[in-house]
């Protein structure tokens, strides 16, 4: 058989599909509102009946997606939408429902309630459509150990009845995006657990996929080749037009990847954006500055009168920076304020910069705003 | 309650270019039955049986040659000399038989080559991976029970291609064209009673989380029915002690029917009757005469002597429906179990 092979992908040149608006959380209501609202009654809103096949080419799109294990609601009533080319990060404790999610999308496990559209396919319905067009790492990913990393790609190759020969030079290819190239032909119980997720997110790729849904995916990576990684994840969905949804619980990887995110907490979707966009939805209402004095030099003093102060914490250590918060909007002015104090006599500064509130601090804001204690984390 | 009920309403095909690209996908479970039949013949266990096996029905052959050749004196010309290969042992060991070590390694294969099939994805981690390709949940479990029905199927071919070269080549004796039927129509049998030893392996192996609990489950199982000293033996008991054989002649056949009626509740019992009938043409009736008229008359039909083929198929059928419906229950039930189970564990 001559047939080319026979996954063809958007190309940047494509017209765009149907809805491939970017959508932020559900586009009427205030999903980004941190009204709580009670539960009994989120469970009987109206979901908006799913779109026509024909025009719901989202990647990924879901509208009230409900799981039901007995009286456990693992996942309650998710809205959620991915456009072509955007990772997106679910962020979540263990048991916050991201992998039921998960397998709701690949319809591995049905949805009590709600619907959800992959690649414009029902996973319930149309389980084999979606399969084959998303590539998914799951959590603990395994692979059979008695095999070769390269035989066990080939394997999944054949399940995807691509054709033998385009499949051979995939699996390079893949291979190769993973830095896996050099170890392919040795026998996988041989790896490391970095070396299996690599493994896995190669196994992910080798179906030339418009998805790609990743559980967990550098947990187990060393830092270097966590880079390469994320590096190769923000390539394919700028350049292919790959819609990522990736779960995780390191957040800082989660920040520097991630377009936008969505905060999971007990089945439900607490917040969802980009992470400038959540600081300024959970975190408090101020600026952060970062003041380093030289030796053992207190600045609280003087910078306590400038304008739009609010309080000032020492480093945890003598020498480290202070850091000072203010009122939103008075972070300039109080830079300038030290920098004039500096310039006085008044501060031996050493340094001044404003620094982003991280992910974990809006994370636990976010959590603790909807009463839901961060376990296994230190309030700091 | 929930949410308004889903319609899906899938495009024709004609209407989504981007879609066209895609070919309507074969079947899932020849793609697994490959990788798994391969992974069978290249394991450990393969071998292992394959050697086990083939001791065992050589060992007896070896012993039994003897007994055969002066056999052969008595009844030359006997079309069904070359049969007796497989149910010859040495001369007071009688039990020693290829016949009977290949009904007591038929479980063996069945649960060996079945035990470890989904735990076994489950525990690698590999489960979710191969769910998540595009085949149907039950691909996965046709393709196994496929591949090991296939590596079993080699296994015995080659024991038995073994016995019958033996027979040939060093006694000298040339199978006739309904010994080599009687042979095949055997082999079927066996086959079939591997599958359903098959489909049970399967069940444990959905059922019970770790492989080494529904391994144990398994062998006990197949000890308990295929050894003769363990669960055929209870079960005579238990039928003694039900259908109690006492008073006339008469009475005491009448409990014999109802004995072997319990006896045939295990498939080895089933399978026993069947391939004694089947490799031999002197059995003219696998029941036991329930009245004394009946028994004299199987005494008259004995030494009217062989039956054909296809009237040992006729005895048997009923033990081969019995083993089709066991074999489709434990594979429904296998089947039913691993479609409602969570990919999580």
């Amino acid at each position: 058989m001559s047939e080319q092979p026979s996954i063809r992908r958007r190309r940047p040149g494509d017209p765009p599909r149907l809805g491939a608006t970017r959508r932020v959380g559900r586009p009427s209501t205030g999903q980004m509102q941190p009204v709580a609202t009670p539960r009994k009654q989120e469970r009987g809103r109206p979901v908006p009946p799913p779109p026509s096949a024909e025009g719901g080419a989202l990647p990924i799109s879901t509208r009230g997606l409900t799981k039901r294990y007995g009286d456990l609601v693992a996942v309650d009533g998710l809205d959620l939408d991915v456009v072509p080319g955007e990772i997106f990060g679910l962020l979540g404790q263990n048991g916050a429902g991201k992998t039921t999610t998960i397998l709701m999308l690949l319809g591995l496990t049905e949805p009590s309630g709600g619907w959800a559209r992959v690649a414009g396919f029902d996973p319930t319905r149309q389980p084999l459509e979606v399969k084959r067009r998303v590539g998914y790492l799951p959590d603990a990913v395994g692979f059979y150990g008695a095999m070769s990393g390269r035989a066990n790609l080939r394997y999944t190759a054949r399940l995807n009845r691509l054709e033998r020969v385009a499949s051979e030079a995939r699996i390079e290819e893949v291979l190769e995006q993973v830095g896996m190239a050099n170890r392919a032909d040795d026998r996988v119980d041989t790896y490391s657990r970095g070396m299996l997720q690599r493994l896995g997110i190669a196994d992910a790729l080798l179906k030339d996929p418009a998805v790609l849904i990743l559980d967990e995916p550098t947990t187990a990576i060393d830092p270097i080749g966590v880079v390469e990684i994320l590096e190769l994840l923000r390539g394919l969905a700028r350049k292919r037009g790959l819609a990522i949804l990736l779960s995780s619980h390191l957040l800082t990887q989660v920040q520097s990847v991630c377009d936008r995110v969505g905060i999971f907490a007990a089945g439900r979707l607490i917040g969802v954006g980009t992470v400038p966009e959540l600081a300024l939805r959970f975190g408090e209402p101020v600026d952060l500055i970062e003041v380093g004095a030289e030796g053992e030099a207190d600045p609280s003093g003087a910078i306590s009168a400038m304008p739009g102060f609010r309080s000032i914490v020492a480093g945890e250590r003598p020498g480290d920076p202070f850091v000072v918060r203010v009122d939103r909007g008075s972070g300039a002015t109080l830079r300038a304020a030290v920098l004039a104090a500096a310039a006085a006599g008044t501060i031996p500064l050493t340094s001044v910069r404003e620094v982003v509130p991280s992910l974990d601090d809006i994370y636990r804001r976010a959590l603790e705003e909807r009463g839901l204690a961060a376990h296994g984390r230190v309030a700091a | 309650m929930t949410a308004p009920a889903l319609v899906a309403t899938p495009a024709p095909p004609g209407e989504r270019p981007r879609e066209q690209a895609f070919r309507r996908l074969g079947p899932g479970w020849p793609t697994i039955a490959a990788k798994e039949f391969s992974d069978h013949v290249m394991s450990a266990r393969f071998y292992v049986l394959f050697v086990i096996l083939g001791v065992a029905a050589l060992i007896p052959l070896y012993f039994g040659a003897e007994r055969i050749r002066s056999l052969a004196d008595q009844v030359s010309g006997s079309p069904a000399l070359f049969l007796a290969l497989f149910q010859v042992g040495p001369s007071g060991v009688d039990f020693l038989r290829a016949d009977v070590f290949v009904a007591m390694a038929a479980p063996l294969l069945g649960v060996a080559f079945a035990f470890d099939a989904i735990n076994g994805e489950r525990h690698e981690g590999t489960l979710p991976r191969l769910l998540s390709q595009p085949i149907h949940r039950d691909d996965l479990i046709n393709g196994k029970f496929v591949a090991g029905l296939a590596a079993i199927a080699l296994v015995l071919a080659a024991v038995i291609g073994v016995v019958a070269g033996f027979g040939i080549l060093r006694l000298g004796i040339a199978p006739g064209g309904e010994d080599v039927l009687r042979l095949v129509a055997w082999y079927l049998v066996t086959l079939l009673y591997v599958a359903m030893w098959l489909a049970f392996g399967l069940l444990l192996s959905v059922v019970v989380v770790r492989a080494a609990t529904s391994a144990l489950i398994g062998f006990g199982t197949w000890l308990f029915v295929a050894m003769p000293f363990f669960g055929p033996l209870l079960l005579n008991l238990a039928s003694q002690l039900l259908v109690p054989a006492s008073g006339d002649v008469s009475q005491q056949y009448a409990a014999a029917g109802g004995q072997q009626l319990i006896q045939r509740l295990l498939p080895s019992t089933l399978y026993r009757e069947a391939s004694l009938a089947l490799l031999n043409p002197g059995v003219t009736t696998t029941s036991n005469p329930t009245t004394l008229s009946q028994a004299i008359q199987y005494q008259e039909q004995i030494q009217g002597g062989l039956v054909g083929l296809d009237q040992s198929l006729l005895i048997i059928w009923p033990h081969v429906v019995a083993l089709l419906a066991l074999t489709a229950l434990c594979f429904a039930l296998a089947y039913v179990a691993f479609m409602r189970q969570e990919v999580r564990a």
